[in-house]
């Protein structure tokens, strides 16, 4: 890999989070029995005709603006022409020399160090069906294929990225990037199981330092992120293996076989569709007025970036602190209502960081879906302050509180966990720790200070962590005195 | 029989009670089974379904409730628009059983308004022709000379009025399919500006240039039947979201003058004698109510025809690519798929059609875009331009509908350029989205002549008053055609 250095562009499809389809008003329902979402005009039957859902462009146009794109004054829509089973039209409306959006960046984390990755374009377009083959023994021949058309129509950003991808670690920072912010203004769920997120990646080698681009080979169909970066290396090596032995890359579309770990050649550029676009006459243009674009933006809510950065000046939070919190929108929210109760900042932080995300996350949930409601965690946070319970004793109130939902005090009252402040109540446990440790009563006697902390461990252990360490060791030392 | 009263008398003997609807409806019902044998003008005669609709009409007036303008008037519509429940071919072997689950926008406001449909007619396939002689399923004959086509490509919905087997009918009008059949038979047809109706449900041939319309008698019965079916239709981006006017009730308005503009490219070579004397008569006779006549000319008018066959398949080829078997209407079942496209669509789709598919596919590809379609998009603006230029200085124009009467079976099926030249007068107001309508101005023979007026975007009220006030000064809209009673198989047939 020496003599060579990679280029990386990406072609990322995103899923519109609306209600209803790019061009008609079926319902999107992910996991729904096939062909349910359809209609006449998602399933192309003779003399329909498409009506652009405006929600979709209003996503479309803030996902731009997050990128950092220009929207465009005047966009319009053209035909995409194939012939494919899954596309009931046999062409697809997308977006070919007008689209939404323009000339953006994406600025991308990598070794500690941020970049910039421009953004060539941001258009729309509507999504296929999907096929899906039969097995044996359901009573039809084999090699059968059904086409299932729930998807057919989905609204679908495309965000094409400029080819300033350093490799494979830099396209996986990009993604990460993309999707966190996509996340983040609420556009899509990004979700790459349920195909709302989806990848191609164009890689050529070229001399380290030259300016030229080599020939690009087209990955498609990567199914996550670590499989873009693994097929990406794998086919820096194989372009690397060619050019060293003096060969030629070839312009062509390649898969990815996971399994083997290996890129294969799926069409060569002569094989490659003429898609014959041309500008579809059933949707006029569309112009785009100031007011669109400030509306679009005004419905921005705050980037990651910008928001890490605020989390770090305006909470002294350390960075990493900020960069956990604001990695998702709902967890920076959630942080922000806490500490809005009045809540010190890097306390709330840390218990977020351990306590909470750790049990949304095996709860497979969002901050925004959290049990524990933000002010609920803010009284916490606060009974540890006053000395009401300890720190420890607050890790076991959170887990009942998330797995009931009930406010902290409630919690601590039913299960009895409040702090033993009460000497009285101490003097049975310290009377017996006394008891089975006079080796250690002697060492204190003889001046050894530490051995008070071993005995008010002893105490802490026999009431489980329930006493108030400070009182203990005035009343232990008030024993020992008496003694 | 009941006499052939126009639309507009059916609808109000239906309203006052002078007439049920069903008994208007069972008249042209008998008079379709009577005659239509020997004209063939529908694809599908919906019996059952009209009588129901025309009963409705008679209970709903019977129980007091208003009826609307063109209630109990039956209709017939081109097998292109979409009928829920009833089998739309386009007359084409693919769309063979193809039964639609959705009406089209103007077929639904004509049943709300309660319009009896007597059947689906027949058509050039998916429209593309000009003498209904491409229909894969049979030929229509011009009721006039049943040795001569209808026109086309509405030539089955033409025949229909010219037939009296409907008052009223639709078709559509891609480069001149409602205009050249209405002239050849002695109808009004008229193309409204593009966007003004509705194109949901009409099935797609070029996009851009497709618009449906009415085929009437008179001026007023093709106003009545544009009030039903014209205005905004959320589910058509491209239909304006102008409201209409109501063009029937404009045309008792008083006329006015009006300057028209005689274009001089439209009346030159090609013209028959016959057709260059009725078009100089109309000329006076316009003259006489009180017309202004102006000499214009629209420089890029023979651009038009090649713009045409480079847009119009351009869209065709993409609009017709979903007829692959996968869904519904014809499919030849083959091992794999690539077959089963090749089988379905080689078996499914007929000559022309599949001429200009290739000549839109090959217009749209790669390294050739720009020499041709791009090009053609360009030159097709300057053809809108030359239009906007003579209506700085006239309010219409006038041209010949058709350079020649209509022509016998055969006679172009051969050479499908001199067939294409047969639109080389109504073309232009496609590319230009402009409204313009075909009325009867006289004959040759038995043959009727039209004449064509073309007028600004949405000036079709115009249109319509000048055809109305010529209609009150002439009778040649009135002359109907003897019909034979004769089995249309004895006749030869074409290609």
């Amino acid at each position: 890999m020496s003599a060579y250095e990679p280029v990386v562009g990406l072609e990322v499809h995103v899923q519109l989070k609306t209600a209803s389809k790019l061009f008609c008003a079926c319902p999107l329902e992910f996991g729904q029995e096939p062909n349910l979402n359809t209609c006449p005009v998602c399933l192309g039957l003779p003399g329909v005709l498409p009506v652009l859902n405006g929600r979709a462009v209003e996503l479309a146009m803030r996902a731009a603006l997050a990128l950092n794109c220009r929207i465009s004054e005047f966009f319009k829509f053209d035909r995409k022409n194939y012939f494919y089973p899954d596309l009931p039209k046999a062409y697809q409306i997308s977006q070919y020399d007008l689209p939404l959006a323009l000339d953006g960046f994406l600025e991308i984390q990598t070794n500690g160090h941020s970049r910039r990755i421009g953004i060539e374009r941001v258009h729309m377009e509507e999504d296929a069906g999907k096929l899906v083959h039969a097995e044996p023994g359901h009573g039809v021949p084999p090699g059968t294929s059904f086409v299932d058309y729930n998807r057919v129509g989905a609204p679908l950003i495309e965000i094409v990225s400029r080819p300033e991808i350093a490799g494979p670690a830099e396209a996986h920072a990009y993604l990460d990037a993309l999707k966190q912010i996509v996340r983040y203004i609420g556009v899509s769920d990004c979700d790459m199981e349920k195909g709302s997120l989806r990848c191609d990646a164009n890689v050529s080698l070229r001399p380290a330092g030259s300016g030229k681009l080599g020939v690009k080979a087209e990955l498609k169909n990567l199914n996550s992120f670590k499989f873009v970066e693994k097929a990406l290396e794998v086919e820096i090596d194989r372009q690397a293996g060619v050019l060293e032995s003096g060969g030629r890359v070839v312009q062509e579309t390649r898969g990815y076989d996971a399994a083997k770990n290996i890129t294969y050649s799926q069409r060569s550029k002569e094989e490659a569709h003429d898609y014959r676009y041309f500008p579809e006459p059933d949707l006029p243009g569309f112009a785009v007025s100031m007011q669109d674009i400030e509306r679009a933006r005004a419905a921005l809510p705050e980037l990651p970036a910008v928001r890490r950065a605020r989390f770090e000046a305006s909470y002294g939070l350390p960075a990493y602190d900020a960069a956990v919190l604001t990695a998702e929108s709902a967890t920076a929210d959630y942080f922000e209502a806490v500490v809005r109760t009045g809540a010190d900042a890097k306390k709330a932080s840390n218990f977020i960081m351990t306590e909470l995300l750790r049990d949304l996350k095996s709860a497979g949930l969002a901050a925004d879906r959290s049990p524990v409601r933000p002010e609920h965690l803010a009284d916490l946070l606060q009974i540890v302050a006053s000395g009401e319970i300890s720190g420890k004793i607050s890790k076991d109130v959170f887990p009942i509180m998330f797995q009931t939902g009930k406010p902290p005090k409630e919690v601590i009252r039913e299960h009895g966990l409040s702090l033993i402040s009460d000497a009285s109540s101490l003097a049975a446990p310290i009377a017996e720790v006394l008891k089975e440790n006079p080796k250690a009563i002697e060492d204190f006697k003889s001046g050894k200070q530490a051995a008070i902390g071993f005995l008010v461990g002893q105490v802490m252990k026999k009431t489980r962590g329930q006493a108030d360490p400070g009182l203990v060791a005035q009343e232990l030392r008030k024993k020992i005195g008496q003694a | 029989m009941i006499p052939t009263l126009t639309a507009a008398e059916m609808a109000d003997r239906v309203r006052s009670g002078d007439l049920r609807a069903a008994e208007i409806c069972e008249a042209r019902l008998a008079h379709i089974r009577e005659h239509d044998p020997a004209v063939r003008a529908f694809v599908t005669v919906m019996e059952p379904e009209a009588l129901k609709a025309a009963e409705e009409v008679d209970l709903r007036r019977k129980s007091g409730v208003a009826l609307s303008p063109l209630a109990g008037v039956p209709i017939a519509l081109k097998d292109n628009l979409c009928t829920r429940g009833v089998e739309t071919t386009c007359s084409s072997k693919i769309l063979k059983g193809f039964i639609p689950p959705y009406d089209a926008a103007v077929v639904e406001r004509l049943r709300a308004g309660g319009s009896p449909f007597l059947g689906k007619t027949n058509l050039d396939e998916f429209a593309m022709g000009s003498s209904t002689e491409n229909s894969a399923l049979f030929l229509t004959r011009n009721p006039h000379d049943p040795d001569r086509v209808p026109g086309g490509s509405s030539g089955g919905s033409a025949c229909a009025v010219a037939a009296d087997f409907a008052p009223l009918a639709l078709g559509s009008d891609t480069g001149g399919s409602i205009r050249q059949p209405a002239a050849f038979c002695g109808v009004v047809g008229l193309k409204p500006t593009y966007g003004r109706v509705s194109r949901y449900g009409l099935i797609a041939f070029a996009s851009s240039l497709d618009q449906i319309g009415p085929f009437a008698r008179t001026a007023r019965d093709a106003a009545l039947l544009l009030d039903a079916i014209a205005g905004p239709d959320p589910r058509d981006s491209t239909c304006l979201p102008d409201p209409p006017p109501a063009f029937a009730q404009a045309l008792d308005r008083p006329f006015e003058k009006i300057r028209v503009g005689l274009p001089k490219e439209y009346f030159g070579e090609g013209l028959t004698g016959p057709v260059t004397s009725a078009l100089d008569r109309l000329k006076s006779e316009l003259k006489d109510l009180g017309c202004e006549l102006k000499d214009v000319s629209l420089p890029h008018t023979s651009c038009a025809i090649p713009v045409y066959y480079l847009i119009a398949p351009a869209e065709a080829s993409s609009n017709l690519a979903r007829y692959d078997g996968v869904q519904y209407g014809l499919r030849v079942e083959t091992k794999d798929l690539i077959q089963q496209y090749f089988k379905t669509r080689s078996e499914g789709f007929g000559r022309e059609v599949k001429r200009r598919i290739m000549l839109g596919t090959f217009a749209l590809s790669s390294g050739y875009y720009d020499a041709y379609y791009l090009k053609a998009l360009k030159v097709r603006r300057l053809i809108y331009e030359d239009f906007m230029k003579a209506f700085a200085d006239v309010d219409v124009l006038l041209t010949p509908t058709t350079p020649t009467p209509a022509f016998r079976f055969g006679e172009k099926v051969a050479d499908p350029l001199q067939m294409y030249l047969s639109d080389i007068f109504t073309i232009s107001a496609n590319l230009a989205g402009l409204p313009a309508i075909s009325f009867p101005c006289g004959f040759d023979g038995a043959l009727p002549i039209g004449a064509q007026l073309i007028g600004p975007a949405l000036s079709e009220g115009r249109l319509l008053r000048i055809v109305h006030e010529y209609q009150k000064n002439s009778d040649w809209h009135l002359r109907r055609p003897r019909l034979a009673r004769r089995d249309a198989s004895r006749v030869g047939t074409a290609a």
